[in-house]
C-alpha cells in the first residue's frame, strides 16, 4: 500500500510555546493510525493542522499526493469527529447527519437515501428526528461519526472520541470503531492519551511527547521493543535498569548494575565492554517465587522482599525491594489453589527473568521515570477507574 | 402517572401565582381599563364621562392616523431590523475576543446609560441641526445642500431610536453567543460549510433565544416611542405615542388617547400571543415543553 497521508516537517508554536517540533509521519491508505501521547504533547493540534484548523508554522500535509497544506478546512477531503462531539443543536439527527450533503446540494431523495444508510451503519434509524441533547454519550458517538463519514472524507480524524464515554460503553465503542472501519474502509487518523484504545484498535501508532514523535510502529513492537524511556514508561509499566557492560558475548552480554546484581541480556543493540546501557523490563516477564528457583544460564535471578501487593482479580502486583531499586512485578493466577502459600507483605522472594526478557533503550531520561506507577498512586488510581486495563 | 402530574401541575401553578398575580394587577386589568375607557364618552373636563358611546372610534377615522400609525409600524420595524443586523455580528465579535477585552467593550456599551436618557437625545439634536457640526461637515464635503434639513424628518428619528436601542439588541444577543459552543462552527466547516454558511446554518440559530430577546426588547420601545420623535421628529415624522401623549395632554381627552393606547397595545399583544400559541403547539407536538 501507498504512503497516502504524509505530514512533512511540520513545526507548529502558540506564543512562545512550541506544541510541534519538526513532525514527519506517514500513513498508509486504509489503516487505523493512531497517535498516542499525554496531553499537551501535540496530538490534537497535529489533528486540527490535518483538518485545516490550524496553519502549521512549517511543513507540508500531503493526501493522496495532493498538498493541502494551504487548503481551508471546507475544501479538505477529510472529516473530523470532534472530542465532545460538536453535535448541532439545533438540528436533528437526520439534519446532523445530511448537514455535509446538504452544503455539497445534492438531491432531495438521494440524499435521504444517503442518511438512512448511515443511520442503519449506526443502528439509530430510530431517533433520526430526534435532537441530539435527547441521545446517551454513546448515541451521539455514533451521529458524530455517521455525520463525518457519510461526506466519504479520504481520511477520517477522530479527536479522543470515546473520552467522554464510560468504561464499559468505551470497550463496546472500540469493537463498533472496528467494524465501521472494516465496513467502510476509510484511513482512520484517531487520537488518544488512552494506551489500551490505542493498543487494541490501531494498526501503527506514532507516541508523541512534548511535540515531537518518540517512535512509530504496530503495537506490538511499540510494547515489546520501545525506542525511548518515555514510550516504555508511557505505554503499559515498566522497570528502568542502569549498568555498565563488563562482558560482550554473541548472543547475550554480561551488564553490572550496581546495587543490583550482575544481568545477561540479549544483544539487541550493537554494544561493546564499558558502554553504559539502560534497560526497561515488563513487570509480568519476571517470575515470583518463594523458593530461589532452578535455571539454566541464560535466566538471571535477584533476591528482594515484598513491599507492597495490588490483587487485581486475574493478576497481582507486587512491589519487591533490592536495595535501591523498587521493582514492579507481575503475576497470573492461572489456578488457585487453597493449600498454596501466598506470598505477603514482608516476604522474601526470588524474581527471575530469561535475558531476552531485558531490552536496551536507545534513550533514557531520568524525568520519564515520574510516569512510572508507584504503589500508593497505584491505589488511587485503580479506586478511580475501577479495575481492568488491558496491555 | 396521573397523580404525579397533577401534582406536578400543583407545584408549577404555586410557584407561578405570585407572578401571574403580579401580571394581572398591574398588566392586564390596566389593560382591560385603557380599552374600556375607549368606549366611554369625553367630559369637557378632562375626565371620563358616564355613558357608554362609540363616537371615540368613529373619531379614529381622522385620516392623519393611517399615516401615523404607517409611519410609527415601519420605523419600529426598520430600527428592529438595523439593530438586530447590526447587533449579530457585533455580538459574534465580542464573544470571541478575549475576556478581557470583552469586558472593556461591554463597558462602552453601557457607558452612556449613566448619562440621561433625554440629555443624549437633544445631544442628537444639537449634533443634527442646521448648525450644527454634523450639518457643517456634511456641507464642507459637498455631501449635502446647505439648505438641506437633518432634523425633523423620520430618517432622523430612525437614526436616534437604533442609536438608543443598539445596546438592548447586543446585550442579549451577546450573552447568547457567549455561551455558544464555537466548536460547532469548526464542526461546520469541516463538514464542506465556509464561513456564511456556518455563520447562517450554525451561529444565528444557536443565539435564537437572544435574539428572540432582542427583537422584542428593542421592537415594543420603539413602537411606543414619544420623546424621541417629538424631539428630533417633528410634526412632519410623528408617530403614535405623540399622538397619545396630545390627546391625553393637550386636548385632555382620555377616551381618544385609550383608544389609541388600545390600537398599540392590539399590535403588539397579538402578534405576540400568536406567536407563543404556535411555539405551543409546536413543542407539544414534537412531544417537548422546553425549559
Amino acid at each position: 500500500m501507498d504512503d497516502f497521508l504524509i505530514f512533512d516537517g511540520i513545526s507548529k508554536s502558540f506564543g512562545n510555546n512550541k506544541v510541534l517540533d519538526n513532525v514527519s509521519l506517514t500513513v498508509k491508505k486504509g489503516e487505523i493510525f493512531s497517535l498516542l501521547g499525554p496531553s499537551g504533547c501535540g496530538k490534537t493540534t497535529l489533528l486540527r493542522i490535518c483538518a485545516g484548523l490550524e496553519e502549521p508554522d512549517s511543513g507540508r500535509i500531503i493526501l493522496n499526493g495532493e498538498d493541502i497544506t494551504s487548503q481551508s478546512p471546507n475544501k479538505r477531503q477529510v472529516n473530523t469527529v470532534f472530542q465532545n462531539y460538536a453535535l448541532f443543536p439545533n438540528l436533528s439527527v437526520f439534519e446532523n447527519i445530511a448537514f455535509g450533503l446538504r452544503i455539497s446540494g445534492i438531491k432531495e431523495n438521494e440524499l435521504k437515501d444517503e442518511v438512512y444508510k448511515y443511520l442503519e451503519l449506526i443502528q439509530l434509524t430510530d431517533h433520526a428526528r430526534k435532537k441530539p441533547d435527547k441521545l446517551s454519550g454513546g448515541q451521539k458517538q455514533r451521529v458524530a461519526i455517521a455525520r463525518a463519514l457519510i461526506n466519504r472524507p479520504k481520511v477520517l480524524l477522530l479527536d479522543e472520541p470515546l473520552a467522554a464515554l464510560d468504561l464499559k460503553l468505551r470497550q463496546r465503542m472500540l469493537v463498533d470503531l472496528d467494524n465501521i472501519h472494516d465496513e467502510v474502509g476509510i484511513t482512520f487518523l484517531y487520537v488518544t492519551h488512552d494506551q489500551s484504545e490505542a493498543m487494541s484498535l490501531s494498526d501503527n501508532i506514532a507516541v508523541m511527547n512534548d511535540g515531537i514523535v518518540e517512535q512509530v510502529g504496530t503495537p506490538t513492537e511499540i510494547y515489546e521493543a520501545p525506542r525511548t524511556s518515555f514510550v516504555a514508561a508511557f505505554i503499559g509499566d515498566t522497570n528502568f535498569f542502569e549498568g555498565n557492560v563488563i562482558e560482550v558475548k554473541e548472543p547475550y552480554s554480561k551488564l553490572r548494575i550496581e546495587d543490583f546484581t550482575d544481568v545477561i541480556v540479549y544483544n539487541d543493540k550493537k554494544i561493546k565492554t564499558g558502554d553504559r546501557v539502560y534497560l526497561s523490563i515488563r513487570p509480568e516477564k519476571f517470575t515470583i517465587t518463594l523458593q530461589k528457583p532452578e535455571l539454566s544460564d541464560k535466566y538471571n535471578s535477584v533476591k528482594g522482599v515484598v513491599e507492597e501487593i495490588i490483587y487485581m482479580g486475574y493478576h497481582t502486583k507486587y512491589w519487591v525491594r533490592v536495595n535501591e531499586y523498587l521493582i514492579e512485578a507481575k503475576r497470573l493466577h492461572n489456578r488457585y489453589m487453597l493449600d498454596e502459600k501466598m506470598i505477603t507483605w514482608g516476604d522474601e522472594v526470588w524474581l527471575s527473568w530469561h535475558a531476552d526478557f531485558c531490552y536496551m533503550l536507545e534513550q533514557y531520561k531520568m524525568e520519564d521515570e515520574a510516569l512510572l506507577a508507584l504503589p500508593d498512586e497505584e491505589i488511587m488510581a485503580e479506586i478511580e477507574n475501577e479495575t481492568g486495563e488491558g496491555e | 402517572m396521573l397523580f404525579r402530574n397533577f401534582r406536578k401541575r400543583k407545584a408549577e401553578f404555586l410557584i407561578s401565582a405570585s407572578p401571574m398575580g403580579w401580571l394581572l394587577l398591574f398588566f392586564i386589568i390596566p389593560t382591560l381599563l385603557v380599552i374600556a375607557m375607549a368606549f366611554r364618552s369625553a367630559d369637557p373636563y378632562g375626565g371620563i364621562g358616564d355613558q357608554w358611546t362609540l363616537d371615540t372610534l368613529r373619531d379614529l377615522r381622522n385620516p392623519n392616523y393611517p399615516l401615523i400609525i404607517w409611519r410609527t409600524v415601519w420605523l419600529s420595524v426598520a430600527s428592529t431590523a438595523i439593530c438586530i443586523i447590526t447587533a449579530i455580528p457585533a455580538s459574534y465579535y465580542i464573544a470571541r475576543i478575549k475576556k478581557r477585552y470583552q469586558d472593556i467593550i461591554l463597558l462602552f456599551i453601557i457607558v452612556p446609560f449613566w448619562i440621561n436618557f433625554l440629555i443624549r437625545i437633544f445631544a442628537w439634536k444639537v449634533f443634527l441641526h442646521p448648525e450644527g457640526l454634523f450639518k457643517q461637515i456634511l456641507v464642507f464635503l459637498h455631501i449635502a445642500s446647505p439648505d438641506s434639513l437633518l432634523l425633523y424628518r423620520p430618517e432622523a428619528v430612525l437614526v436616534v431610536i437604533v442609536y438608543s436601542y443598539l445596546p438592548f439588541a447586543i446585550l442579549p444577543i451577546y450573552a447568547a453567543a457567549e455561551k455558544f459552543d464555537f466548536h460547532l462552527m469548526e464542526a461546520a466547516y469541516d463538514l464542506g460549510a465556509s464561513r456564511l454558511q456556518a455563520f447562517t446554518r450554525i451561529f444565528i440559530p444557536g443565539v435564537r433565544q437572544g435574539l428572540l430577546t432582542a427583537i422584542i426588547v428593542v421592537f415594543i420601545p420603539a413602537l411606543g416611542s414619544y420623546v424621541i420623535p417629538d424631539i428630533v421628529g417633528g410634526p412632519s415624522a410623528e408617530m403614535i405615542g405623540n399622538k397619545i401623549a396630545q390627546r391625553t395632554f393637550i386636548d385632555r381627552n382620555l377616551p381618544h388617547a385609550s383608544a389609541l393606547s388600545a390600537i398599540l397595545a392590539f399590535a403588539v399583544i397579538v402578534p405576540s400571543a400568536l406567536a407563543l400559541t404556535r411555539r405551543f403547539f409546536k413543542e407539544k407536538n414534537s412531544g417537548s415543553l422546553g425549559i
